[in-house]
């Protein structure tokens, strides 16, 4: 009998198409013209920011598209201080939920224009996107968000969306 | 063991199957077979006292696509749930075992397959053993042509009954709505045709589907009450044979044998047999394996040959089978599933009217 084996190599390799799926193509066609749209569902009213074909909660076929604000409120957040590869942003950051005004579900988003230490619940924000020229339907469109400078959202505003 | 509790199989609903589908996402193909399945069983959503889904994140090549897809079935409050990296037909076992428990009456059973945004004959190769068997990459088709040379070897079916099986089927599924590979088809014609991988033709493979289906079990008076002609599960038995395609004899199934014994197969006359058999010879193996005569009915949807989305044809057969003893068309069915290479998993079940 030979050394025992330790480890074996196996490449595996499989091709995919990725679809995206009715909803998101329509989404990311408007984050292209600088747009967030969401999707309101007919029964429980909330309006979903990427819009989906159907609810969650309710599994209903969601209803009318809506138009969207690029401004809202950070709900909850974490601060990354590890490094990794592939690491872009520089140490400490912040990535937040963000409520957009007029939605009901919040979307991850980076904060910047802030130190990380002083983000907190509440904190008013506003995206930043690319120059209009270098918009794509990606989130990269969307650099991070930026405090506006108004006061802190309520708790109670976005107490029911954490 | 105690004499099983009575479950029955009280409505079936599916997406027709297609080649690809480009528009929906895994929870817009399910959401409508959901709320038709639902809507069928008479059970209020909220009554339902499990869920239990089959699907495989292999084929759409995303992590976690099952939690995603639950979102068509409105987890809110939440809900007992369960899944199997299977076919839904072994969702629907487990649900059949967890009613067995007593404490809850009814289950929904689901499963989805999207076997279009992948090369399938490769995503297939993910399930066999990965340190002697699937880096040499044999793929789906390669398998089942080495088990339909060795049927054909041991003298009992040949390249003729294999393509007398797919005009069946074909034919069969004229007649199925929800099939998308149908038509009458001449076997001298399809004998004509050139091998894909031999000994195997085109018509001896299943057509590459995308598909969604559901199930709604209840137990006892549940379902007499909501169903006027409950497809009863006199037996069901689940069977594994080894893993390794090498180290079994691919000419006979012998887990179908056994859970076709236990399920109590041979102990009434069959009406209709719903097959789960993606390739034309290995439904000469199963119909041998459970003894099923001439006067059975197999396959009348056109069964895996006419539609085979991934983890959906087995729970299909299920619903297939169990749709005609609930309008009437037949008394008593022999449903099947099977999983892995070569039929290495199988599943059976024996519905009847009473």
């Amino acid at each position: 009998m030979g050394d025992p084996i330790k480890v074996i190599k196996t490449p595996i390799h499989l091709d995919y198409q990725v679809l995206a799926g009715r909803d998101l193509v329509r989404f990311l066609n408007a984050i292209a013209e600088g747009k967030f749209i969401g999707r309101r569902c007919p029964s429980c009213k909330k309006v979903y920011v990427p819009p989906r074909g159907g609810c969650p909660t309710c599994a209903v076929v969601m209803g009318d598209e809506v138009p969207v604000a690029d401004t809202g409120c950070v709900t909850t957040f974490c601060i990354v201080n590890v490094p990794y590869e592939g690491q872009v942003m520089k140490l400490p950051y912040v990535y937040a939920s963000i409520l957009l005004d007029g939605s009901d579900i919040p979307f991850p988003h980076l904060i910047q224009g802030i130190e990380a230490k002083d983000v907190r619940m509440g904190l008013r924000v506003k995206a930043e996107w690319v120059p209009a020229a270098e918009l794509k339907p990606t989130m990269e469109s969307i650099r991070w968000f930026k405090p506006t400078g108004e006061p802190d959202a309520p708790y109670d505003s976005y107490k029911d969306h954490l | 063991m105690s004499t099983p509790r009575d479950v029955a199989i009280v409505s079936f609903a599916q997406r027709p199957a297609v080649r690809a589908e480009r528009q929906a996402d895994d929870t817009e193909m399910l959401l409508p077979v959901l709320t038709e399945a639902i809507a069928r069983s008479g059970i209020a959503k909220k009554d339902l006292g499990f869920t239990c889904s089959g699907s495989c994140d292999y084929l759409i090549g995303r992590p976690f696509s099952f939690v995603s897809a639950l979102d068509a079935v409105g987890a809110w409050p939440p809900i007992s749930e369960s899944h199997v990296e299977m076919d839904g037909a072994f969702a629907l076992y487990e649900a059949w075992v967890r009613l067995q428990h007593g404490d809850i009456d009814s289950a929904l059973v689901y499963s989805f397959g999207k076997s279009s945004l992948g090369n399938l004959r490769e995503v297939m190769v993910m399930q066999l053993d990965p340190y002697v068997l699937a880096p040499l990459w044999p793929d789906s088709i390669a398998l089942a042509a080495l088990q339909a040379r060795a049927l054909i070897d041991s003298g009992r079916a040949s390249e003729r009954d294999m393509a007398e099986v797919a005009a069946r089927s074909r034919r069969s599924a004229l007649a199925n709505a929800n099939a998308h590979v149908k038509g009458d088809f001449d076997v001298d014609q399809l004998l004509r045709e050139p091998h894909l991988v031999a000994p195997l033709r085109k018509h001896d493979c299943p057509p590459i589907s995308d598909g969604a289906a559901a199930i709604v079990l209840a137990a006892g008076d549940l379902a007499r009450k909501v169903c006027a002609r409950p497809a009863w599960i006199r037996g069901i038995d689940h069977r594994i044979e080894p893993h390794s395609p090498g180290a079994r004899d691919l000419t006979r199934s012998s887990s179908t044998k056994i859970a076709g014994q236990k399920a109590g197969v041979a102990e009434a006359d069959i009406d209709v047999a719903e097959l789960h058999a993606p390739f034309s010879h290995q439904e000469i193996i199963l119909r041998d394996a459970l003894g099923l005569g001439a006067s059975v009915d197999v396959n009348p949807s056109g069964g895996a040959l006419g539609a085979n989305p991934m983890m959906v044809a087995g729970l299909t057969r299920f619903g297939e089978a169990a749709s005609r003893i609930i309008d009437g068309r037949a008394r008593r069915a022999v449903a099947h599933a099977t999983s892995g290479p070569c039929l290495q998993q199988n599943l059976v079940a024996v519905l009847e009217a009473r």
